[in-house]
């Protein structure tokens, strides 16, 4: 048994060199400073005129460090407007897509994936060419059908249209397809119907895709504007976004309540980015790839 | 507990590239049959059907005299076992073992009592709660194969179940299902390209190539009676010696090698003669001269590889990545297997005896076994 001395070796260097590379400098440092400050200015911004008053945040030049710190701005929000309200209504719509599109381009993207039926190449083509038609084209002819609904100006205005994309069942597709068969076969033989496959095996087995879907869709919902803002009128049924323009006028904007109800508002995305950052650089970089 | 019959499954994946070419084939109730042959020969083609994992193109299969045509593989109540496993690896070992039981409702208490059994059966107690990832090969082999066996169906299919093991493994898991067979009696359909395999475990063993059944026969009857040129040359190892001959005067000639033969319908033969019976005996039996290139010693006996005058012919069961020694343009590369006593050396020249009753006459046209010669051919 020559082979283990030589690994144990391989292993050995491995851990001498690991403390080494952490301290190691990269000429790419240099570049990717820079891009932090810049990718960092906006929010520190953000976070300090959210704690300004009315008065200093239009002095110019800006100042970056606060005299005092006002936290009586969070409060205001809170006060000034139905802050919590529309912090619900974009939780309920957000959840209600998210699990929409989980559920929905699961079964879709397993029906392409896996189940052979006549024009499934077609039919896929053609989910997969909707990708390529701008929101904005589409605009309109979804708003006569939601209108046609009777869904104008409710949350459910903001969650059927989106319950299901087609870059989802894309994702997900690609990613069942890259599970090994034999499993579904396996439990097709051991008594599973093509649900049973898909809800038992295929579904737990698809963590980083969903993950990834979930995260995506939860970014692409929280902070979605336009089409909330065509299709709610009442106050009390704006979302996050929506509410975040009352506090821009046509002839002043209050901007430290503005950046303090915007801190506010992108607290769950920072929660849930830092939580499933893994997943969703990872799920990136798989739809870059696998396409 | 069912027989299963193919009815002339055909199945073709294009116009022109048929898997399986019109199988006809009775697994009598209980049997341990294997379908054997390389890769590509329609055996793993022919399992699927069964399990209704494909269908058939034209053809029927029956299990249990019951036609499975448009039966979903749920409602086959057969159990496969897979060359990969194909263990659930998010569940635990337990979990594994009683998916099929909990898809069908059982009762919990008679899924713990049946997991309980197989698992004591095939040592798995220990690895309950473990995951296939915490597990070695030969423990998810097990598991595998006690995912089957929990599930008490008519009928076994396996594919190839003990290629992805280590040699010393796969001679114990073998010993194991032989002894699972024997007590379950359980109808059997097992995919190998070992022929070792085939012929250790099977009662019955079903020779495949180009998606037809080559030879349907007990393991003794197609290694004594190859049907054909292929069967001769896939089955057995060393593989049989094949060399050109022709017959003149009721006898056959191939290089020096010279017998009676009595009356064969062909000029053209091919003579197959198994390495076990050449031997550096003279006993008046027909003689060759055979030079040594390659020495292998195996302990009790020894392979020795090497040529005689003649030519060659290919069965077409070689396999691609065989390397042919050197071997002069007149000369036909020859292995010989004797006994251990009188190790020859490289280079030197023996004469071999040939048993006659062991050789076997093939027709060099259709590949087909010369039959009907009084005594040849069998023992």
């Amino acid at each position: 048994m020559t082979g283990q001395p030589i690994a144990a070796t391989a292993h050995k260097v491995k851990r001498a060199e690991k403390p080494e590379r952490r301290f190691l400098f990269s000429p790419w440092h240099l570049v990717l400073i820079p891009i932090v400050v810049v990718m960092l200015v906006p929010l520190v911004w953000m976070l300090v005129t959210s704690l300004q008053t009315l008065g200093e945040t239009r002095v110019y030049p800006p100042t970056l460090v606060p005299h005092s710190l006002q936290w009586r701005n969070y409060s205001d929000v809170l006060r000034l407007a139905p802050f919590g309200q529309w912090f619900l209504n974009t939780t309920i719509v957000t959840v209600a897509v998210v699990i929409g599109n989980l559920l929905l381009c699961s079964l879709a993207g397993y029906a392409f994936a896996r189940i052979k039926f006549f024009g499934r190449e077609v039919v896929f083509l053609l989910v997969l060419a909707t990708l390529m038609i701008p929101f904005q084209v589409v605009m309109i002819p979804t708003f006569l059908i939601v209108r046609r609904l009777g869904l104008i100006d409710t949350l459910g205005a903001l969650i059927v249209p989106n319950l299901a994309q087609a870059f989802g069942i894309f994702l997900l597709r690609q990613f069942f397809r890259t599970l090994p068969i034999e499993l579904e076969e396996a439990a097709r033989i051991d008594g599973a119907s093509r649900l049973g496959v898909l809800f038992k095996i295929v579904l737990p087995l698809s963590g980083p895709a969903l993950a990834t879907l979930a995260v995506i869709t939860f970014l692409w919902t929280w902070n979605d504007f336009l089409w909330p803002l065509i299709t709610i009128y009442s106050p009390s049924h704006y979302t996050l976004q929506l509410g975040l323009t009352t506090f821009q006028g046509a002839h002043q904007t209050v901007m430290n309540l503005l950046m303090a109800a915007n801190v506010m508002s992108i607290v769950p995305v920072l929660l849930l980015f830092f939580i499933a950052q893994r997943y969703f650089i990872r799920g990136i970089a798989t739809t870059g790839l696998k396409g | 507990m069912a027989d299963i019959t193919f009815d002339h499954v055909t199945k073709s994946f294009s116009e022109t590239v048929f898997a399986l070419d019109d199988l006809t084939l009775h697994v009598p109730d209980g049997q341990f049959l294997i379908l054997v042959g390389p890769s590509g020969c329609g055996k793993t083609t022919a399992l699927r059907i069964v399990a209704g994992l494909e269908r058939p193109t034209t053809g029927d299969v029956r299990i249990g005299e019951v036609s499975m045509h448009g039966v979903s593989p749920r409602d086959r109540d057969i159990a496969m076992v897979f060359q990969n496993y194909a263990l659930y690896p998010h569940m635990t070992v337990f979990k594994n073992l009683a998916f099929g039981l909990k898809e069908r409702r059982t009762p919990k208490d008679e899924i713990k009592r049946r997991v309980g059994e197989v698992s004591a059966m095939l040592g798995l107690d220990e690895l309950l709660k473990r995951r296939p990832a915490q597990l070695s090969g030969g423990q998810r082999q097990r598991v595998a194969m006690g995912r089957a066996l929990v599930r008490e169906p008519k009928a076994f299919l396996m594919d190839e179940p003990l290629s992805n093991l280590d040699a010393k493994l796969r001679v114990q898991m073998r010993a194991e299902l032989k002894r699972i067979h024997q007590q379950l009696g359980i109808t059997t359909i097992y995919v190998t390209h070992d022929q070792v395999e085939a012929m250790t475990l099977g009662e019955r063993v079903v020779v495949m190539s180009a998606g037809k059944a080559q030879q349907i026969g007990t393991p003794q009857d197609v290694y004594r009676k190859p049907a054909n040129l292929f069967v001769a040359g896939f089955i057995g190892s060393p593989a049989m010696n094949l060399l050109r001959g022709t017959v003149s005067g009721g006898r056959v000639v191939a290089g020096d090698l010279s017998f009676p033969c009595g009356e064969v319908g062909t000029q053209d033969v091919v003579v197959g003669i198994r390495p076990d019976c050449m031997s550096p005996l003279t006993d008046g039996r027909p003689t060759v001269e055979f030079q040594v290139d390659v020495v292998e010693p195996l302990g009790e006996q020894v392979v020795v590889h090497g040529s005689v005058a003649g030519s060659n012919v290919q069965s077409g069961a070689e396999e691609v990545e065989e390397i042919p020694l050197a071997i002069e343009g007149s000369r036909a590369a020859v292995t010989a297997v004797f006994e251990a006593t009188r190790e020859p050396a490289p280079g030197d020249r023996l004469s071999l005896g040939v048993t006659p009753e062991r050789i076997h006459l093939f027709d060099a046209h259709t590949g087909d076994v010369i039959e009907g010669r009084d005594g040849w051919g069998a023992r």
